[in-house]
């Protein structure tokens, strides 16, 4: 007679939550549609979804920022466009064979993608700190209009500081050169896009996952309780802004490889309302949220701009939509709302 | 550089101060009365604009058109109220700048629609048009003249609107506590109507007197909606008073800034580097001067809700 109890447990899968399972499609479409397109010779999809992937890279800075600080930053085009200009002014005295400064010591321009992805997202981090030091003393709606100011007064000063480009932008001739991969490749751009999208998802998860993101989430809900604990509210959302920053500030410094240009436009108030609405079309606070958000937005420019030129007023009847009837987003809509677990 | 270059320019910058305070008197109202954020605040700047530009045109009144400009933009700050605005009270900031971030695409891209994409031109009406001798000055434009008396009038108008009648009465009572208001038996739905109508026919006529100074377009707003912004942050969110103060003051530093910096600068350095380092400062001095002063105090200089 056989016994039963010998017989091997099953394996159980462990348990994947409805928004898991979102992510991971949305992550694989990402992924293969731009692998499917290099494989017939369509470059122009490649480019969209390193697009998309740039664009959310972005939103998931200002998801941090938003999502677990609970700082509603709308000036957040600041950092995508020093990241932009960074990386603009780097290949532009690369170019030129210039020096950026030679006191106190010389710095010349470079072509290396990853000395300027370093450059750009400390140069973000120090205007962050900046910006930051000042905003926070304030909090809700000062500090929504305190960082839309200050992004406006650097969009100023681009435009009217004539080293630059000033009005005109600044054109990025050569892409920049990444070690071992040829980064002038489509297919490989995205692919770099899209490994630093996962690493900066992955890097935000494990934040929130932390000491620190249980503080920040407690600055952001009860800053008096968490200062009864014995933390100090102000460094904790500080330094959540200051990441935030230069998350956003990557996908500038990319934005500008992709279009070959940085301008004032990537300062632009707009620019701040569209990665604001990445995270919000997606869901606040969640991890792919973004990702869908930025997807949604390209897509609606993309085609429906195909059909009409006035494709903003169904963007922006879209988005009434979504912020009226639809709270929680894209992610909300199929997922629920977020789990606390 | 002589006097009469100063005070032009001074009266200049009151002018600009002063059609910045007729947009953020709105602004601040609307905050303090119904705690919203309204970004679509420039949208009504452009709409009065637009309505002014074209009923101008089409009956060659600029009076017709200024006092249409003021009725559509009231209507149209009725209707979001109505249609949107009202949902977005109990919402948190985020969904309200997010709405109202909608709400200037379908209107930029509603008037785009409609007027096209080239600017309109509206003239200076004849009997503004020329220049006045002022003590000081020896020719100063009539027009920006009427601006900056019909500004301070309607700063007049709304201070005594708020202090001596029922409905301001009724406005500082909603400041303060609007369940009991409304517990009083005020209508509070018509309340926040009427003051949203309000703020929008303030919008409407800043941006129907500024149409003939520069072009009317779409896009028009969001700039002085900014400005506004800084305005209000500085005099203190909520308080009409410091918004007025607030504004004059931005008005000045801006306008004085872009002229005297660069030639301040010059005294450093050689004429083509102070120009460029000149007109950079000094496009950012009034974020600056916004920094300096929510260092010292981060709730602005006249804080009402405090």
């Amino acid at each position: 007679m056989q016994r039963t109890d010998t017989a091997p447990k099953p394996v159980s899968m462990p348990k994947l939550s409805r928004e898991t399972i979102v992510n991971i499609v949305v992550m694989a479409i990402l992924l293969a549609v731009p692998l499917w397109a290099s494989s017939i010779g369509e470059d122009y999809y490649v480019n969209l979804a390193s697009l998309i992937t740039i664009f959310a890279i972005a939103g998931v800075g200002l998801n941090f920022a938003i999502g677990q600080g609970g700082m509603v930053s709308f000036g957040h085009a600041a950092f995508f466009g020093i990241g932009g200009y960074t990386t603009g002014i780097a290949a532009f005295h690369n170019f030129e064979e210039t020096l950026f400064m030679s006191m106190p010591f010389a710095v010349s321009g470079t072509n290396q993608m990853l000395i300027i992805w370093i450059v750009a997202m400390a140069v973000c981090g120090i205007a962050a700190l900046a910006i930051g030091a000042i905003s926070l003393r304030t909090e809700g709606v000062y500090f929504i209009m305190i960082t839309l100011a200050f992004a406006q007064m650097i969009y100023y000063f681009a435009i009217s500081w004539p080293a630059y480009g000033g009005e005109d932008g600044l054109s990025i001739y050569l892409r920049n050169e990444l070690p071992v991969v040829d980064a002038e490749s489509a297919l490989t751009f995205f692919l770099v896009c899209f490994i630093l999208l996962l690493g900066v998802i992955f890097a935000t998860a494990r934040l929130s996952g932390s000491r620190f993101g249980a503080a920040l989430g407690t600055a952001h809900m009860n800053g008096t309780r968490l200062a009864t604990s014995g933390i100090d509210p102000f460094p904790i959302k500080l330094t959540g802004f200051v990441i935030s920053a230069m998350i956003t500030g990557l996908a500038g410094a990319l934005f500008a490889e992709l279009n070959g240009f940085t301008g004032p436009s990537m300062l632009s108030w707009q620019r701040s309302g569209e990665i604001m609405v990445f995270v919000i079309l997606g869901g606040v606070g969640r991890l792919c949220g973004p990702a869908i958000g930025a997807a949604v937005f390209v897509l609606l420019e993309t085609y429906i701009g195909e059909w009409t030129e006035h494709w903003q007023l169904l963007l922006g009847l879209a988005l009434l939509g979504v912020v009226l009837f639809a709270r929680g987003g894209v992610m909300g809509m199929i997922a629920g709302s977020a789990r606390h677990d | 550089m002589t006097a009469a270059l100063i005070f032009e320019q001074i009266l200049n910058g009151l002018q600009f101060g002063l059609t910045l305070f007729l947009m953020a008197a709105g602004l601040t109202l609307v905050f303090g009365v119904m705690g919203l954020i309204n970004l679509a605040h420039g949208s009504l700047y452009m709409v009065g604009a637009f309505c002014c530009a074209w009923i101008t045109q089409q009956t060659g009144s600029f009076w017709l058109g200024l006092g249409g400009g003021v009725l559509g933009a009231a209507a149209a700050g009725a209707l979001i109220e109505m249609l949107v605005i009202r949902r977005l009270y109990d919402r948190d900031h985020l969904d309200q700048v997010l709405a109202t971030f909608a709400l200037i695409l379908i209107f930029s891209e509603g008037t785009r629609m409609v007027f096209g994409s080239m600017p309109l031109y509206l003239n200076i009406p004849a009997a503004l048009g020329g220049t006045i001798a002022l003590p000081g000055v020896e020719a100063y434009p009539v027009y920006r003249l009427f601006i900056i008396l019909a500004a301070l009038a309607v700063a007049v108008l709304l201070y005594l609107l708020i202090s001596k009648t029922r409905l301001g009465m009724q406005i500082r009572a909603g400041e303060s506590d609007r369940e009991m208001i409304a517990a009083l038996g005020v209508d509070i739905k018509m309340l926040y109507t009427i003051v949203f109508a309000l703020g929008g026919a303030i919008a409407g006529l800043s941006g129907a007197l500024v149409g003939s100074l520069r072009s009317v377009q779409v896009g028009m707003g969001e700039p002085v909606l900014i400005l506004a912004f800084v305005v209000i942050v500085i005099g203190g969110i909520g308080s009409v008073k410091g918004a007025l103060i607030g504004s004059v003051l931005i008005g000045l530093v801006d306008t004085l800034g872009r002229i005297f910096l660069p030639i301040a600068l010059k005294f450093f350095m050689e004429n083509a580097s102070a120009n460029s380092i000149g007109s950079a400062l000094s496009s950012m001095l009034i974020y600056l001067m916004m920094a300096g002063i929510l260092a010292v105090k981060p709730k602005g200089l006249f804080n009402a809700t405090n």
